[in-house]
């Protein structure tokens, strides 16, 4: 048989139209197989029969800037004014009418000095120095007192502030407990080693709630005649205590999971514990747990909303408020997305971030 | 060969050295004393407490009985010391236990830069010195991942001169690498002989130890059986165990 000659050079052939572009992109991603297909299927239909009517009730037939008395009248469609007339309620809370554009601004350096933290390349001390003082001109916002602000009692303070204050400097501050726990854990001195296993035992074998109650019923019980500790340090204190307790856990996790060469290698250099530990096990570890971190991070972002139980204000307690008014009852509905929608542009941040982060320092390739 | 020994040119000396894990004795009666710039090549059947012994010369495990000297430093509990001598004593490991998260470049002057407080700078242009010497410097940007098995156990020698060791070990350095690659390692470690430097291997590369060794130990169950130098070693040995193990690497 006559060996048949390709019609084009080898180089100009295209691979089968179904395996590239967005048909391609189809076939691997929703039609690999009867099953996948299947599922396809049924997800589209359930979109059809649940996006039209959302559609119709979120935007075609919602009203913006009315008052409630409008919004009763209109009808059927979503009634996001519940937002726009108490926006400034449910961000800060009881904050003084006047001075809120205090936490605004707080909030506002918050965010923008996250934001330029995200690149690895800003990493330089400046930027430390940066933190601090940023921290340091955020509380004076919201506490006043100095250079002619008006001082701001705690018990005003509400809100979205209240809540980013809770979840950034909790998180920022359990983990490094964490990491200390997960190190003494894992030593050799013993009672360094079982006064962690029981702290972190004890603290995950309760739930948030009964350590928020504790921190602000039970614990002032023990303190002297007269003093008092401020409600949200309280609060703050008992996140801390508690996500770190998970942290350990997680960090514990990735220095089990390290090669015992690289202890090995790190003494064998001569290097002391702490070098060990700071420039070759913790760099690795820590590397390793980015995610399961990250999934306590956000839980435990989500969980400072449990503090209204301790009365506070934060950002789900305003909503919450704000829905009791007899004029705004009934639009739940609306509030809790738009809170639920600030929730997850913060916990989108935190995750999106762990995957710039894991991308970034792999370097196995 | 020149193999004469005196105390006073020893830098590790050994006397009645025993070690336990938990109940097992894995090393027994160690006497062992090798003099500045000798070369000593060990082997012995797996499990024969090869690595174990050369582990206890830089603690990274600790013997219960008898004593070791390194460089005029006994080796006790006392940390300071056991820092000191780690520095002076080179380690490479059948593994490499190159650190993934730092370039090349990086793990070479880790050591020097937090252990021995060298500037920078001067760490940096001693690593380059030695990355040359090992014939990979172009690599020096790169991630251990990066690199072959070869390239990486050179990269490791390099790392450990870079502290300017006294004394080095190698733990099976050949043993983990493809078989293209030992000829590369071995060649910068017999570069490494010429210039002085005192060694003590694990090794089964048995022209490796005729080349360079001035003394082959032969150890079994924890004990060392039988020394003796490269040439007799390999032709006449005395120990029924040393002749079987002998037949089984040649064969
Ligand atoms: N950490 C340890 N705990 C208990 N036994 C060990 C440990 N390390 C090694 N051993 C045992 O000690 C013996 C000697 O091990 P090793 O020195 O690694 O031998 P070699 O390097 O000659 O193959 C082996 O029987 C091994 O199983
Ligand atoms: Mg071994």
């Amino acid at each position: 048989m006559e060996k048949t000659l390709p019609t084009q050079p080898a180089e100009l052939v295209k691979p089968p139209a179904t395996d590239i572009g967005i048909l391609g992109w189809l076939k691997a991603n929703l039609f690999n197989g009867w099953f996948n297909s299947l599922l396809t299927v049924i997800v589209i239909y359930l979109i059809y029969l649940a996006a039209p009517s959302f559609i119709q009730w979120a935007f075609l037939d919602s009203s913006w800037a009315a008052n409630s008395e409008q919004c009763k009248m209109a009808g059927a469609g979503a009634c996001w004014s519940v937002i726009t007339a108490n926006i400034r309620f449910i961000l800060f809370g009881f904050y003084p009418h006047d001075l809120q554009w205090r936490p605004l601004l707080a909030v506002v350096i918050l965010v923008l000095l996250l934001v330029y933290s995200r690149n690895r390349s800003h990493w330089r001390k400046s930027l430390f120095y940066g933190w601090l003082v940023g921290l340091f001109v955020m509380g004076l916002l919201l506490k006043g007192g100095l250079f002619g602000l008006e001082p701001v009692e705690s018990n005003n303070w509400g809100g979205l502030p209240l809540t980013l204050l809770l979840s950034v400097f909790g998180l920022t501050a359990a983990y490094p407990v964490g990491i200390l726990l997960a190190l003494g854990r894992q030593s050799k001195m013993a009672v360094i080693k079982s006064f962690c296993v029981v702290y972190i035992e004890l603290i995950r074998g309760v739930p948030l709630i009964s350590l928020l109650f504790m921190s602000s019923v039970v614990f002032p019980l023990f303190l002297p005649e007269g003093m008092v500790i401020n409600k949200i340090l309280r609060a703050q204190v008992a996140i801390i205590l508690f996500t770190a307790a998970y942290i350990a856990e997680v960090v514990r996790g990735g220095l089990q999971g390290l090669d015992r060469g690289q202890y090995e290698a790190a003494e064998a250099l001569g290097l002391n514990y702490f070098q060990t530990m700071r420039l070759i096990i913790l760099p690795q570890a820590l590397k390793i747990v980015i995610p399961p971190s990250v999934s306590i991070l956000i839980s435990a972002f989500k969980d400072t909303s449990l503090v209204v139980i301790i009365a506070l204000y934060d950002l789900l307690k305003t909503t919450q408020t704000t829905l009791t008014d007899p004029k705004w009852m009934g639009y739940s509905a609306e509030a809790y997305i738009f809170v639920a929608m600030i929730y997850f542009v913060c916990c989108f941040f935190m995750s999106n971030y762990s995957r710039k982060l894991e991308r970034e320092l792999d370097t196995s390739r | 060969m020149n193999t004469t020994q005196t105390d006073n040119n020893a830098i590790i000396t050994i006397d009645d050295m025993h070690k336990w894990y938990g109940d097992f004795h894995v090393l027994k009666n160690i006497n062992l004393t090798v003099t500045r710039g000798e070369r000593i090549v060990i082997c012995g059947p797996s499990g024969s407490g090869k690595s174990t012994l050369i582990r206890c010369i830089n603690r990274l495990e600790e013997h219960q009985r008898g004593s070791i000297i390194v460089d005029g430093i006994e080796l006790t509990n006392d940390l300071k010391n056991i820092e000191k001598i780690r520095a002076e004593v080179g380690m490479v490991f059948q593994h490499f236990n190159l650190f993934p998260h730092l370039t090349i470049l990086e793990n070479l002057t880790l050591g020097p830069i937090w252990v021995r407080k060298t500037p920078k700078k001067e760490a940096e242009a001693t690593a380059m010195y030695y990355l040359e010497k090992v014939r990979i410097a172009e690599q020096a940007k790169k991630y251990p991942g990066q690199l072959s098995g070869g390239q990486q156990q050179r990269v490791a020698i390099a790392r450990s001169l870079c502290m300017k060791p006294n004394v080095m070990l190698f733990d099976e350095p050949t043993s983990a690498l493809d078989p293209e690659m030992v000829k590369e390692v071995l060649d910068v470690m017999i570069s490494l002989a010429r210039d002085g430097m005192t060694m003590l291997v694990v090794s089964h590369e048995m022209g490796f130890a005729k080349s360079v060794a001035h003394r082959v130990l032969f150890m079994d169950g924890g004990e060392i059986l039988e020394e003796n130098e490269p040439h007799a070693f390999f032709t006449a040995p005395q120990h029924e165990r040393t002749k079987l193990f002998l037949s089984q690497i040649l064969e």
